[in-house]
């Protein structure tokens, strides 16, 4: 159990996707100007990305791995070269499925989360958490550990940046460095911020 | 109908991919304390986006629109996974240094983003071109950050030291922080602003 507690705050807090991998960075600067739209984002995150990581955790470990297929009868394939394809097929269906089922049984949940949804497939924190779970060589349980801390990660730091910029506004920024420029320089403050909570272990 | 030349030059300086369509700016923050991984990582991102580019606009008339984005993925899809391969055989440290971030080439939003935006418009010369003068405009980027990283940072460039550091006493005092994530954002940050004094047409409005 406490292996489990143990990655799950190692994936939020001391390997945060956004603020310690730069992952999802495109979106995580684009969408972050309002709190409202930035917990909607950050919600849909999570949920894909702990839906994603365990299915391709499966993937990874009965079809793909060296050896894998063996329960097929074919001991000695290796098909892990056909791994990204994969794993963006998987997100790609995973955040179709969803939309579907969110529009049919919650349609206001659909209706907030609007155009993120379909975003969501090309942000790369959601294919980066597979591949690392790829190359860490979690298993089922740690993934989904990993997945939902990973995601969770990723939607806490959107909505501290997402305030922080709603703040910007009484402030007075020089003018080449307004809007972009200003939002990587917080950006790096909050990154390092985040730095404070390496070498915690539970 | 833009020239060759302007569809090359435009996107390097007027519309860069980071500086300005904020496109692609994972990779660009997370390899960039080494010139060595930066140039390989340039070297594929052009290749990737210059031939999906000149694929998907080869492939446009047939395309149908409701499928159009899971058929570019499964182009750059493959065209990452022969990027991948070729590195892993010919370049092993460095591909393993680069670890999972030649793979997020799938997800980079310059390549989808070109695909979908100018390909599926135009002809394949054009777009290969049109490929070409964003990797460049990226990779410049790119080799900026990392040389003001990798010089401040360890005093070296391409593994050569520049300034003999302390530790190999030398007179240098490294810069430790530029060697952390954090100091990649403060200089795309800087770089934005001296863009923005220079091409004063891309400041943003307040609103």
């Amino acid at each position: 159990m406490e292996h489990y507690l143990s990655l799950l705050i190692k994936s939020i807090f001391i390997e945060n996707m956004a603020l310690a991998f730069f992952l999802g960075m495109c979106t995580f600067l684009a969408v972050s100007k309002k709190v409202d739209t930035a917990v909607g984002l950050g919600i849909a995150v999570v949920a894909v990305q702990t839906i994603t990581v365990p299915i391709n955790n499966l993937i990874y470990q009965y079809f793909l791995k060296a050896g894998a297929l063996s329960w097929l009868g074919i001991p000695d394939t290796d098909l892990t070269f056909i791994g990204l394809i994969c794993y963006i097929g998987v997100i790609a269906a995973i955040v179709q499925i969803l939309e579907m089922v969110l529009d049919r049984y919650v349609p206001s949940l659909y209706n907030a989360l609007g155009i993120f949804l379909p975003l969501i497939t090309v942000n790369c924190a959601i294919l980066g958490g597979s591949l690392f779970m790829v190359e860490r060589d979690y298993n089922f349980a740690e993934s989904v550990v990993f997945g939902f801390g990973s995601g969770t990660g990723w939607a806490l730091a959107i909505v501290a940046l997402a305030g922080i910029r709603e703040k910007m506004k009484y402030s007075d920024v020089p003018v080449g460095l307004r809007g972009l420029g200003i939002t990587f320089m917080i950006a790096g403050l909050m990154a390092m911020a985040f730095m404070a909570f390496s070498g915690i272990q539970l | 109908m833009s020239t060759a030349k302007d569809v090359f030059l435009d996107p390097i300086f007027n519309k860069n991919p980071i500086g300005l369509q904020i496109l692609g700016i994972c990779s660009a923050l997370a390899v960039t304390s080494k010139l060595e991984t930066v140039i390989v990582m340039s070297l594929a991102v052009t290749f990737v986006v210059a031939s999906s580019n000149f694929s998907v606009s080869l492939m446009r008339r047939q395309i149908p629109s409701s499928i159009r984005i899971i058929a570019q993925i499964t182009v750059i899809a493959t065209l990452v996974i022969i990027v991948d391969q070729f590195l892993k055989a010919y370049a092993f440290s460095v591909s393993k240094q680069l670890s999972v971030f030649v793979g997020l080439i799938i997800t980079n939003c310059i390549v989808l983003g070109r695909a979908e935006a100018f390909a599926m418009k135009n002809p394949p010369v054009l777009s290969f071109i049109d490929g070409l003068g964003n990797g460049v405009g990226y990779s410049l980027v790119l080799v900026i950050v990392a040389f003001f990283r990798e010089l401040l940072g360890a005093g070296k460039l391409l593994g050569i030291t520049i300034l003999p550091t302390t530790n190999d006493g030398g007179w240098y005092l490294a810069n430790g922080l530029m060697l952390l994530p954090p100091s990649a954002f403060f200089i795309i940050g800087l770089l934005i602003w001296a863009l923005r004094c220079w091409k004063t047409d891309q400041i943003e409005e307040e609103n």
